[in-house]
């Protein structure tokens, strides 16, 4: 978890210091950006909206960051999270209880992400094409169980999800942080991280190595599945509906542009998921600056475009050249005297 | 510089002095090379012997750094294949390079279609695509993409265009690595014909058989110097291994006395057994047998299923056939996690590819096999891990600034060591080595040797496969022989020298047969 | 209209009167009907509606669903011809390259009726007529709506269509008409919110945040319904309401609009009837039984609803969709 967090100081450094110049950029254009107050006891305010819209791609990306550390991609997130709205709001809309609801919307994501795993560890399909099948299938699947329609639902318990509070936090905010938290928790304090990053290196020798390669694909593409079925959830729940047809839509896209935004390599291995995070929120922060600023919409993604390509340029391999390097990690240590006793079966005579 | 033939016209082609280094290695140094009209020319020699250098500056993929290369005569200097081929040598790779989307004729004439009025004109072209194979006795359908024929058909159709672009010297770089025995008739036949036109074929492989059936004469190279040029009626199959290897057969090291009685050694039982074991296409049915605290060889040319075998026993590979047992319980090995819980281990021959994980750090390499076995449930603290690695460090000297530099850093030979580390850190009780001192420098070489005897001395069994015989005959108490994919011989106990391992792999193969005890 | 169209079609009618005589009256007429999908709730209902007023008709509707791709249509229509259907509706995915299909149509001499949207064609005899809304009319509709309810003094915020799509430029200009003559309205803001109700509640936040907390707000014009239904979660979550303290009117007519308004929350919406096969049939069977030929087009109506009549509205829509 630590590695994740604070990679060295340069490393991370493009990725905040974008973040805070684009929220710096919407506080010069819009002065009250920063202004916060509690409405309904619940916080409201532009930088809550960051976080608050920021939610769905970010809780992506946290999924996609472990697909692409292991060299893969996800294109069917956003199709996913269209699943997991639909059946949330029809069997909502059918009388079912929160928890049930819960699961099964859950549950139908980690079936997706099951699909995927299975095709890209298994049937060994290159990642993009064998999730290129259920991004396409996937938003039809959705319009089945909504029969095309947008399905509104009135249950207060399930659009608490979507626009409730904790602690005058807004729920999506809780749940990424929560998510966000979990998946650290599961991937640095187990072995899982050095796992998928060897996997994402090179498979071939983590395989020799040992590692059980296509349990490790499996199970990330199953935790995307699932990230995207929370956020799905939050989307459906926030407004109250599932549409089909829209929820999600190009999300996907989104959600690896805010994990390459935030430093993991489409070429797999080292991979950080606070930094994919804060990826989504500049993406986010983005475009609230956008819509605050009053520019025409037809300028929207010129502005998206070029921004995005500040924050590249500032990673890319050729620039970071002239940044300070992290600073050395510890050097090896000389041998404790305690600790001399050979360890059988290896050579014991020092070399 | 003097040419073995007292011919007074001077000969096809002729490379006098030729060297290329890169980096400072001199893959080539001086080296002279001479093909005639009418002859199959054999290129041998083993890994980084400089073949493909040699192949690669007389084809103009890489500049000389000096020697000259006349072609009957006249001096050139090609700066490309393309260049090479319209100076009139053609090339054809085991991968052949041609495009195997576009069509059989469309591939015969790229770049050089008949035309007319601006036009490609299909129709000639298809007739002279089918007038060009014919004489191959190739007759199809010059529409079908090429990618559709095997690979046999798609070499004949490369060297037909070569010939056809009126190539005078034909270089066939392993031609018949892919090719299964009927296969290789044919390609053979296709040769003999060239040959019998007058042109000069390149015939660069690993099976000394073909050489036998098929060249005129041998040329060995090694560490980039030519070792000599010798006509293959009068180059018995012994000299030309040990030409190859690098050998005088007088002073090939006999190996140290055996430490322990051969027939007592041989009671204990054996640690794994395999019966009938091997693999369709990769190598023959093989027995063996390794015991605690012995070391066995793997020797033989390359190509000769030395690696095969490695990767079997380790399952890397998968068995099609045969039956495995570990301390007398029968096993199966699926998988490296398989054999890993046996208690295995393996270093790979090609380090980088299939060995290290390039980007993450020195610590997580050497523990990345221990990690793997204990499951990513049961993490090892990363203080632990440390200790681990700053153990294996200093234990085998992996010069490194630090545990968390990235492996991908390090020099081969700290690289080589820091895998060793990965799984001497697992404790294993067989330990697979494939070319440990493969391009590692000499005092690491030396470490790598020390560290294998003293691993032996512990108790662990080792199976090592390496191209360097006093090496194998150092530290082995048991060498097994491949050739041409087949474990042709065991030599034991006072049997393991250089000068019978040579012998092995020169037997002839109808004499030979299976020369097991 | 071209001559060649008007003789076919008299050639066409004679046949049917003459060979068919009493026997026309009861044989069911045969229409094919290509539908573009299911994308949205709107598409659905126009769906389910062709085939209750083809029910109510006694017409035999068979649909085709050409999942948003030209070439399945051309397919179908291709079908139908060799079905020998007695007219072929279409509800076209894109507006060019129907050319060459349509004229199979057309020499098979069956009656082709364009739904809910044009096409672009050099030979306007292809067609016999196409049904289809006035999407400039829809948004002068809502921009008069709000100047007579407001006494034509309005800040107004817009939540548009997705850029560049038709609806949304012509519904932006006919409610831009209404705003130049009115001089007390005034559209402060205006954003995309690519027709989506996810979209719509998002600009809808920012718009409230950048005019003061929503008190600058007037009302707001939505380009449809879904973004209204958006807005309208925003408009409450930043403490206001919706329907009073800002005005909501938007296009479209679907459930959910009518559901807000019986609630108080929206405050008009301009409907896009789902019904374009109605007066398609109308068309046809005027056309089969009398040689009628009706005009080139026909506009649905653009009815503006309130909340008085919201709640019996819902209830009626509620199963069409």
């Amino acid at each position: 978890m630590t590695r994740s967090v604070s990679s060295g100081p340069s490393r991370t450094l493009p990725q905040y210091g974008a973040l805070a110049a684009v929220l710096l950029a919407n506080w010069l254009l819009f002065p009250d950006f920063f202004s916060i107050r509690l409405q309904d006891g619940r916080l409201f305010g532009s930088l809550i909206d960051v976080l608050n819209r920021g939610a769905p791609v970010a809780l992506l990306a946290i999924g996609m960051t472990m697909v692409i550390a292991t060299r893969g991609v996800d294109l069917s997130v956003g199709a996913v999270m269209a699943i997991s709205g639909a059946v949330a709001a029809t069997l909502t809309q059918a009388g079912w209880g929160l928890t049930p609801v819960l699961a099964a919307s859950l549950g139908a994501g980690l079936l997706c992400g099951l699909w995927n795993g299975l095709l890209v560890a298994v049937l060994r399909i290159q990642p993009i094409i064998a999730t290129l099948i259920l991004m396409v299938a996937g938003r039809g699947i959705a319009q089945l169980v909504t029969e095309g329609q947008i399905v509104t639902f009135t249950s207060p318990d399930l659009a608490f999800i979507g626009s409730g509070s904790f602690l005058t936090v807004p729920m999506p905010v809780v749940i990424t942080a929560v998510l966000l938290g979990v998946t650290a928790l599961l991937v640095r304090m187990t072995a899982l991280g050095l796992m998928i990053e060897a996997v994402g290196v090179n498979r071939l020798s983590s395989a020799g190595a040992g590692v059980n390669t296509p349990v490790v694909l499996i199970a990330v593409y199953v935790w995307c599945g699932l990230c995207a079925a929370v956020a799905g959830l939050v989307v459906a729940a926030d407004i109250r509906g599932a549409d089909a047809n829209n929820a999600g839509l190009w999300l996907e896209l989104d959600a690896i542009l805010a994990v390459v935004v935030g430093g993991t390599s489409l070429l797999g291995g080292r991979f950080g998921l606070l930094l994919s995070v804060v990826g989504a929120l500049i993406l986010q922060a983005m475009n609230t600056g956008i819509l605050l600023s009053g520019f025409k919409p037809e300028f929207n993604l010129i502005v998206k475009a070029g921004v995005l390509m500040i924050v590249l340029l500032l990673q890319s391999p050729t620039l970071t050249l002239f940044l300070p390097r992290p600073a050395r990690p510890r050097p090896v240590q000389p041998p404790a005297p305690s600790r001399a006793k050979p360890e059988s079966p290896s050579p014991s005579a020092g070399a | 510089m003097t040419d073995p033939t007292p011919t007074a016209s001077p000969p096809l082609l002729a490379i006098r002095g030729l060297s290329k280094a890169f980096l400072g290695v001199q893959a080539l140094d001086g080296v002279d090379f001479t093909v005639r009209h009418g002859e199959i020319h054999a290129l041998l020699g083993e890994n980084g012997a400089g073949k493909s250098t040699l192949i690669k500056t007389l084809t103009g993929v890489y500049q000389r750094d000096a020697g000259t290369v006349t072609l009957e005569g006249r001096a050139i200097a090609p700066r490309g294949v393309e260049e090479a081929q319209r100076l009139h040598i053609g090339t054809v790779y085991q991968e052949v390079n041609l495009l195997p989307n576009l069509s059989v004729a469309e591939n015969l004439f790229l770049g050089r279609q008949p035309m007319r009025f601006g036009f490609v004109d299909r129709g000639a072209m298809r007739r002279r695509a089918r007038a060009v194979l014919l004489p191959y006795g190739l007759s199809l359908d010059v529409t079908a993409p090429l990618g559709r024929f095997s690979v046999a058909t798609q070499q004949i159709v490369a060297i037909a265009r070569a010939v056809d672009m009126s190539a005078k010297v034909l270089i066939l770089d392993e031609p018949t690595a892919s090719l299964d025995a009927q296969e290789v008739t044919v390609l053979f036949k296709v040769m003999r014909t060239l040959r019998s036109r007058g042109i000069g074929i390149v015939f660069v492989t690993h099976f000394l058989d073909q050489v036998y059936a098929l060249c005129d004469r041998i040329t060995v190279l090694r560490n980039g110097r030519l070792v000599g040029e010798r006509r293959t009626a009068e180059l018995p199959r012994i000299d030309l291994v040990a030409m190859m290897l690098g050998r005088e057969l007088e002073a090939a090291a006999h190996r140290i006395a055996p430490t322990m009685d051969d027939a007592e050694e041989d009671a204990r039982p054996p640690l794994v057994r395999f019966r009938g074991y091997g693999k369709a296409r990769s190598v023959e049915p093989f027995d063996l047998d390794i015991r605690p605290g012995e070391v066995v060889g793997l020797a033989g040319l390359l190509g000769s299923g030395r690696t095969e075998t490695a990767r079997l026993v380790f399952g890397m590979d998968r068995a099609d056939r045969g039956e495995a047992a570990v301390d007398g319980q029968a096993v199966r090995l699926r998988g490296p996690r398989d054999a890993i819980r046996l208690g295995f281990g393996f270093c790979p021959e090609d380090r980088k590819k299939e060995g290290i994980v390039g980007a993450l750090s020195v610590r997580e390499n050497i523990i990345l096999a221990l990690q793997a076995r204990q499951g990513w449930l049961r993490p090892i603290p990363r203080r632990r891990q440390e200790e681990i690695a700053d153990r294996f460090i200093r234990l085998l000297d992996i010069r490194t600034p630090h545990a968390e530099q990235p492996i991908q850093l390090l020099s081969g030979g700290n690289q080589q060591k820091a895998l060793l580390a990965r799984w001497l850190a697992t404790e294993p009780r067989l330990l697979i080595l494939d070319e440990p001192t493969r391009g590692i420098d000499v005092g690491a070489h030396a470490e790598i040797i020390r560290l294998i005897e003293r691993l032996c001395a512990d108790g662990m069994a080792l199976l090592v496969v390496s191209s360097e015989l006093e090496e194998i005959v150092a530290y082995s108490r048991r060498v097994v022989v491949l050739r041409d994919r087949r474990h042709v011989a065991e030599l034991r106990g006072g049997e393991v020298a250089v000068d019978r391992i040579v012998a092995a792999i020169a037997s002839e193969p109808a004499v030979a047969g299976e020369p097991r005890p | 209209m071209s001559r060649t169209w008007l003789i076919s079609a008299a050639a066409a009618a004679a046949l049917l009167i003459g060979l068919g005589g009493a026997q026309a009256a009861d044989k069911k007429l045969v229409v094919g009907f290509s539908q573009i999908g299911s994308e949205s709730g709107w598409r659905a209902a126009e769906t389910k509606t062709a085939k209750a007023e083809a029910e109510k008709r006694g017409i035999d509707l068979k649909i085709s669903d050409a999942q948003q791709k030209q070439e399945n249509q051309i397919k179908a229509v291709r079908s139908f011809v060799a079905q020998g259907v007695d007219a072929i509706f279409i509800a076209p995915v894109v507006a060019t390259g129907w050319d060459s299909v349509l004229k199979e149509a057309k020499e098979a001499k069956i009656p082709v009726v364009l739904l809910d949207r044009q096409i672009e064609t050099r030979d306007p005899g292809l067609y016999m007529t196409a049904v289809t809304s006035d999407t400039v009319l829809e948004g002068r509709v809502a921009g008069e709506w709000l100047a007579k309810q407001t006494g034509g003094t309005c800040n107004v915020v817009e939540l548009q269509g997705t850029v560049g799509s038709s609806p949304a430029i012509n519904r932006k200009k006919g409610f831009d008409e209404v705003v130049a003559k009115t001089p007390g309205m005034k559209i402060v803001r205006t954003q995309s919110g690519d027709f989506t109700r996810a979209k719509g509640k998002e600009v809808m936040e920012s718009f409230i945040k950048a005019e003061n907390g929503g008190k600058s707000i007037c009302a707001v014009y939505a380009h449809n319904d879904d973004m209204a239904v958006g807005a309208i979660q925003a408009i409450k979550e930043a403490g206001l309401k919706p329907g009073k303290d800002i005005l909501v009117v938007s296009i479209d007519g679907v459930p959910d609009i009518f559901k807000a308004m019986a609630d108080g929350e929206a405050n008009a919406t301009v409907e896009l009837t789902p019904n374009m096969a109605g007066p398609a049939f109308d068309a046809l069977v005027a056309f089969k039984t009398d040689g009628k030929a009706p005009p080139k087009w026909i506009q649905t109506e653009s009815a503006l609803f309130t909340p008085d009549t919201a709640k019996a509205e819902y209830e009626r829509r509620k199963d069409a969709y």
